[in-house]
């Protein structure tokens, strides 16, 4: 069809596999780059939706910081002590069967009410970052203040977690 | 260009595997990454929405969402670390001491 459609499927595919590898993998530091895949696709999809600016934040974010995040403390507790134990019988088909029916209301919903392909290119400036910052610190001014906030409160409360141990001895 | 429905299932896809890992996974950290596989799979949508409406509003909620989903990932990760030092296993059906 169009060579964009054909990129876009081909970066989803390979983002459903590694997402797949990642569910499937005992050992859990290739699960944590096998998201990093998933993560380095999905940037790649926000380029082909004109996200510039998201896609570079996804990729130094996600795949740069809270990855990291993720393999440090897999590294700092051990993956030897992982052992995967099956308790309860019957929840793996019963959660096949619930995404199954999840992803098949999707589907009809995708086929039936979104069938016309809206997907244009809006305008050249649409999401660079000149657009995003004007509508960050004018419209969305407010929450980027609450965002302040919620950072500091999780900065806060992740050294409280971290140094609770040291307090108490 | 881009069919929404196309995206549209595609996100429907990546949340699906989400929820079978955070289902079928017992490993409290792995739970943890299925999570965000899913918060993943929803800012696809948000994306692909804000260009097919062109509006910019849903570039600037995936923004906050990256900006939540950090701040929820030190935080769980501290409670994770903590977990794991005082119980010392992260197997989540073990953490099971709560119940009156």
């Amino acid at each position: 069809m169009d060579i964009l459609l054909a990129f876009y499927i081909i970066t989803g595919v390979i983002m459903l596999l590694a997402a797949i590898a990642m569910v499937n993998t005992r050992n859990m530091v290739y699960s944590a780059l096998y998201m990093v895949v998933v993560f380095l696709a999905t940037a790649v999809l926000y380029l082909i939706y004109q996200a510039p600016l998201i896609a570079m934040i996804q990729i130094t974010v996600y795949a740069g910081g809270i990855m990291v995040l993720f393999v440090f403390v897999i590294m700092l507790i051990g993956t030897d002590k992982m052992i995967h134990e099956e308790h309860i019988r019957w929840h793996r088909p019963l959660a096949f069967i619930l995404t199954f029916a999840l992803v098949a209301e999707t589907a009809y919903l995708a086929v039936y009410r979104f069938g016309q392909p809206t997907l244009t290119l809006v305008n050249q400036d649409f999401g660079s970052p000149n657009e995003i910052g004007l509508a960050l610190f004018q419209k969305y001014v407010l929450p980027v203040e609450v965002t302040s906030v919620l950072l500091l409160v999780a900065m806060v409360g992740t050294i409280v977690l971290a140094f609770r141990k040291e307090k108490m001895k | 260009m881009i069919p929404l429905n196309v995206s549209l299932l595609l996100s429907a896809a990546l949340f699906a595997i989400g929820v079978i890992g955070f289902v079928i996974r017992r490993n409290a950290i792995m739970i943890f990454m299925c999570v965000e596989l899913m918060l993943n799979a929803a800012n696809i949508l948000f994306i692909a929405f804000a260009q097919a409406y062109g509006q910019i509003g849903g570039q600037i909620f995936v923004f906050f969402t990256i900006t939540v989903a950090a701040a929820e990932v030190a935080i769980g990760l501290a409670l994770i670390v903590a977990i794991y030092r005082s119980r010392h296993t992260l197997d989540v059906d073990g953490l099971n001491e709560l119940h009156g």
